[in-house]
Parts: structure tokens; C-alpha cells; sequence
């Protein structure tokens, strides 16, 4: 069962605003889903190790080497922000 | 001539001894859409200048005597989470409603080599969470009877291939969002091999479990896009270079697994019956039918929704408010961190942000071992049960999904629920194999699909015996 305060604390880590009316609902919504995947407890997971990635071939390693990029790509990066300036992208003020 | 009916190597034939253009093609598909789709709804958006620019620069080359590639001028449909240069990516969600894609995805890149022409971007659950479309930001998409869902996250692509809307269509697929609205709508769909389809470009989800993959109305055409589309790809790291394996062996003598689990209770008992006499077809057809056990089935669901909204809860990390997408930065009022806090809360959906929530707590301090590792180490033991099992059998076959298309609204309410709807699907990402869903008959006029798995690179397999089954069913 997660309660209202978790779920307060949850958001919060996750960077979402929630109004007072939702906590409820979302309280119960994560608590059934969690109850369900609790079977997971039954089974004897000793001796296993964890899949860290689906990936067959191991980690992909490449030389710590600049890498020329596309300045057109670049461009139309930052233009999909929604506030920038001289090719920088702006942010609201984070030092008083 | 009806172009609904031509596969793909039938367009390809005619297109080269020029009975008709890439122009007619596309002109009879954009025709299409916009007669039917006003009904259906399984495009978010259109460029049929664009398509039409395609089609004619194909019908150059042909005019030219150039050799022209097999999807060349053939008009496809894109999930609207696959990045196409210049045009809205909307991933269904308000947070991209304005979004247009600064690159090709390398899908795209490779489709854009071979002349396909792009018919528009479909309807899909928010970010690709959904098993119904209904997560749609905009709206909903409704298949053929217009009376049930067309299975989701994929729906408008799936829903296009079935409405004649397009030829073949991607999507993608994270724990079934390829197969199962395939299975509702009546059309194949395959989920590939994790690693065989570059991931870049695609609007990431589940990392280690997403795969783009093709709809299709046959085995073959299935074929001809997967091998269009696979390939190691520098750019995703996860993609691996592609082991062809040959397979001569059809139905005759293939050894096909049929595994307990997933004949269970609460199954439609129609669904099973049709399932199994489609099973008996092949074994007629000379296959050798053999009971197996993947005994870590059930648990496969519970593994999916701690893993799958962990990777969800890191990837939707990127929609700030700050990069790209909505914001409400340009409201005066309030810090940096509330920008962060109500972009979010407005722009995401609200089963986004149930996985986010789900993704951060089975991630969080002094949760980790008891949700995310536990879960981990399960997914070890599914896919041991895979290996195990395609030691004696050289494919599995299973229904695709337990039930046929179930209504507008009939599992919103619940998320638990929807999840359901992905329990003979998820088990296949979570080990990374491939899998097919193949029309195979209706109950109650409508559409069920018989799911293929093979073992990892056996794509081949897959297609030999769809092929096959095709013609026997």
C-alpha cells in the first residue's frame, strides 16, 4: 500500500505537480499494481544473476574523440526550444 | 485494378512493366485516406505533397530505365513516435503536439533509400503506453466494425494496413504494441529480434525492450520490410549485426511447441478452439506438434510493469519544459523548478505519469533489490525457459492475445486491466526473441491472431512458416 505522503514524495522525485484531489486515486492505482507484481516474492531467485541488458554483443566501446556534428542539425535543435537567444537556449533565472 | 489486394512484390512486378505509375499508387492510397479516414481515424497527420514528390521521382527512374528497389513507390504508414525530418512527431502526446523532428530516424533513412513513399504519421497510445490507442492525446482510432478498439499502442497503424490505407505500416512494439493491435485488426505484424532494428529516431519508451517492427497483410511483405529495415547502426548501440540464418525447413518435419501456459483460465474459450484447430492445420501440413512448459509465463507480467515503468520513468526524464516540447516557461509566474513541475504535470497523460510515478518508486532508495533487481533476476529465468525450450522445438505457437477486440472504454477505468491485455506478449520482449502475429480466422466476426516465436535471428523461420500457414489456413 503506498500512501498519500509517498505518493507526494514519488512526484516530487519524478518532477510532477499533483493536486491535492489526485492523490487518491493515484494511491490506489499504484498500490493494486504493486500488489500484483508482489508474486514476484515467491520465487527463488537465489544463484540468479540479474539481465543488466538485452543487449548481445557486450558494451559498444569508442575512442574519447571529438565528433564533427551537422551545425544545420544543431540549429534546428535549439529552434525547437521554447525560449532562446543567439543560438542558446534560455532558462528561468536559478541564482537570486 | 484494386491496389488493396497487391502485396509487395505484385506492386514491385507492375510497377516495372509499368501497368501503372508510382503516381496512381499513391494518388489511389492519399484517395483512400481521405475518403475512409475521416471514419477510422488512424492518421494524426498527412503530407500528401510530399508523397506525391516521392511517387513521381519513382516514376522518373522507371522512366529513366534505372533499377528500382522493392519498396520503391510503395506508400507506407509511420507510427507517429518514428521521427521523419520536417514533420510533426506528436507520440500521440500534448507534450509533442507541436513537435517537428529535427532528423530521420534510421529507419527512415533507410526507406528514404529505397523511394517508399510516406503517407502520413498514425494514432498510437501516449508515448506508445496504451494496449487500445484510447491514450491517444487527440483522439480515437476506430478499425473496420467501428464499434471496438483496434488494440494498441500501435492502433493507427495497424488499423491503416486493415482499412487499405497503406500498404504496409511500422510501428513499434515494447510488450506487445505491434502484435496485439495486429491480432485485433486482422493483419500481420512482427516484433523483431531486440538489436535487429536500429532504435534511433524512435521516441524511446522501454530501451531494453523496444523493437520497430512492420504490419503487413502477408508473411512475405512482412519480409521484404523487415529486411529493408534491419541492421547494425552505429548510432543505437544496442543494435547488433544481424545473423542471417537460413532456413530451408517449412511446415514439413518443423517441430512446433505448444506451451501449457498459455492456455489458461479466463482465455476465450472461442479463441482457444480456433487456436488449436489452426495448430492441428499445421500438424496436417506435416508439423510436429509438441506440448512444452515456459513454467515463468505468469510471472512475466509482474516483471514487465517494474522493469518496462523503470526504463519509462528515465527515459520521459528528458520532457522538461526546456528542450522541446510544451512549456510553460512563457507563463511569467514561478522558478525554474515549477517549469520542470507543471510542463510535466499538463503536457503528460495520465498513464504516463502512472509509470513515471510506478518507474521512480520501484527505483527509489530502499525499494531497488526488492522491485527492480528481484525483477531483473526473473527476466534471467524467463528467458532461460526460451532457451530451454527452443532446445527441443524449433518454433512456439501461441494465441496472440486471450481475447478478440474489446470495446470502447471497457478497461480505462482499470489500469490493471489493460496491462492484461499484454500477457502473451510481454513474455517475448522481456527475452528479447521475435515474434509474429498471423491472422488466423474470427470468432464472432472478429479477427484472432495465432502468435509465432522463434528463437533470436530466426526471423526466417517465422516468415517460411507464416508463409506456409497462409496458404492452409
Amino acid at each position: 500500500m503506498i500512501s498519500k505522503e509517498q505518493v507526494k514524495h514519488i512526484a516530487a522525485l519524478a518532477r510532477l505537480s499533483v493536486k491535492d484531489e489526485e492523490l487518491e486515486k493515484i494511491s490506489s492505482d499504484l498500490s493494486s499494481i504493486l500488489d500484483y507484481v508482489a508474486e514476484l516474492n515467491e520465487i527463488d531467485v537465489s544463484d540468479v544473476s540479474p539481465t543488466l541488458t538485452a543487449n548481445f554483443e557486450g558494451n559498444v566501446f569508442r575512442n574519447d574523440e571529438e565528433i564533427s556534428q551537422d551545425l544545420e542539425v544543431a540549429k534546428r535543435l535549439v529552434e525547437s526550444a521554447p525560449d532562446k537567444e543567439d543560438g542558446y537556449i534560455k532558462v528561468k533565472a536559478i541564482l537570486k | 485494378m484494386d491496389f488493396t489486394k497487391l502485396t509487395i512484390r505484385e506492386i514491385n512486378k507492375n510497377l516495372k512493366e509499368k501497368k501503372f505509375s508510382a503516381s496512381e499508387l499513391a494518388g489511389f492510397f492519399i484517395g483512400e485516406i481521405e475518403k475512409k479516414d475521416k471514419d477510422i481515424k488512424a492518421f494524426l497527420s498527412n503530407d500528401f505533397a510530399l508523397a506525391k514528390k516521392q511517387a513521381q521521382g519513382v516514376d522518373e527512374k522507371i522512366k529513366a530505365g534505372e533499377e528500382i528497389s522493392m519498396l520503391a513507390g510503395v506508400p507506407a504508414a509511420i507510427k507517429d513516435n518514428i521521427l521523419i525530418q520536417g514533420m510533426k512527431a506528436t507520440a500521440s502526446s500534448k507534450m509533442l503536439e507541436n513537435y517537428v523532428a529535427t532528423y530521420d530516424a534510421t529507419v527512415i533513412e533507410k526507406l528514404k533509400s529505397l523511394d517508399t513513399v510516406f503517407l502520413g504519421k498514425t494514432n498510437m497510445d501516449e508515448f506508445a503506453m496504451g494496449s487500445s490507442t484510447e491514450n491517444s492525446a487527440f483522439f480515437k482510432t476506430k478499425p473496420k466494425d467501428l464499434s471496438k478498439v483496434p488494440g494498441g499502442s500501435s492502433g493507427g497503424s495497424a488499423a491503416a494496413v486493415a482499412a487499405g490505407e497503406a500498404v504496409f505500416a511500422l510501428g513499434s512494439d515494447t510488450g506487445g504494441s505491434i502484435r496485439q493491435p495486429a491480432s485485433f485488426c486482422g493483419v500481420v505484424g512482427l516484433k523483431p529480434t531486440y538489436g535487429a532494428v536500429s532504435r534511433y529516431g524512435l521516441i524511446a519508451m522501454a530501451s531494453s525492450l523496444d523493437q520497430i517492427g512492420p504490419f503487413a497483410k502477408t508473411a512475405d511483405d512482412a519480409r521484404v520490410v523487415f529486411e529493408a529495415i534491419k541492421g547494425k547502426d552505429k548510432r543505437d548501440a544496442t543494435s547488433v549485426n544481424y545473423l542471417d540464418r537460413l532456413q530451408e525447413k517449412g511446415l514439413k518435419g518443423l517441430k512446433v511447441g505448444i506451451p501449457k501456459e498459455y492456455f489458461i483460465d479466463g482465455m476465450d474459450k472461442e479463441v482457444e478452439r480456433l487456436i488449436k484447430a489452426e495448430i492441428k492445420k499445421m500438424e496436417d501440413a506435416g508439423a510436429k506438434i509438441e506440448e512444452i512448459s515456459l513454467p515463468h509465463t505468469k510471472s512475466a507480467l509482474s516483471v514487465y510493469y517494474i522493469l518496462m515503468p523503470a526504463e519509462v520513468s528515465s527515459n520521459m526524464a528528458r520532457y522538461d519544459g526546456i528542450k522541446y516540447g510544451f512549456s510553460t516557461h512563457g507563463q511569467n509566474s514561478g522558478d525554474l523548478l515549477s517549469v520542470y513541475l507543471n510542463s510535466r504535470a499538463e503536457g503528460l497523460g495520465a498513464e504516463v505519469k502512472r509509470r513515471i510515478m510506478l518507474g521512480t518508486y520501484v527505483l527509489s532508495a530502499g525499494y531497488y533489490d526488492a522491485y527492480y533487481k528481484r525483477a531483473q533476476q526473473v527476466r534471467t529465468k524467463i528467458t532461460d525457459d526460451f532457451k530451454k525450450a527452443f532446445e527441443k522445438v524449433d518454433i512456439i505457437a501461441t494465441p496472440t492475445s486471450p481475447t478478440t477486440a474489446f470495446a470502447f472504454g471497457e478497461k480505462t477505468a482499470d489500469p490493471l486491466s489493460m496491462y492484461l491485455a499484454d500477457i502473451f506478449t510481454v513474455p517475448i520482449n522481456l527475452a528479447g526473441v521475435p515474434a509474429i502475429s498471423i491472422p488466423c480466422g474470427d470468432v464472432k466476426s472478429m479477427p484472432v491472431g495465432l502468435q509465432l516465436i522463434a528463437p533470436w535471428f530466426y526471423e526466417e523461420t517465422l516468415f517460411k512458416a507464416g508463409e506456409e500457414y497462409e496458404a492452409i489456413r
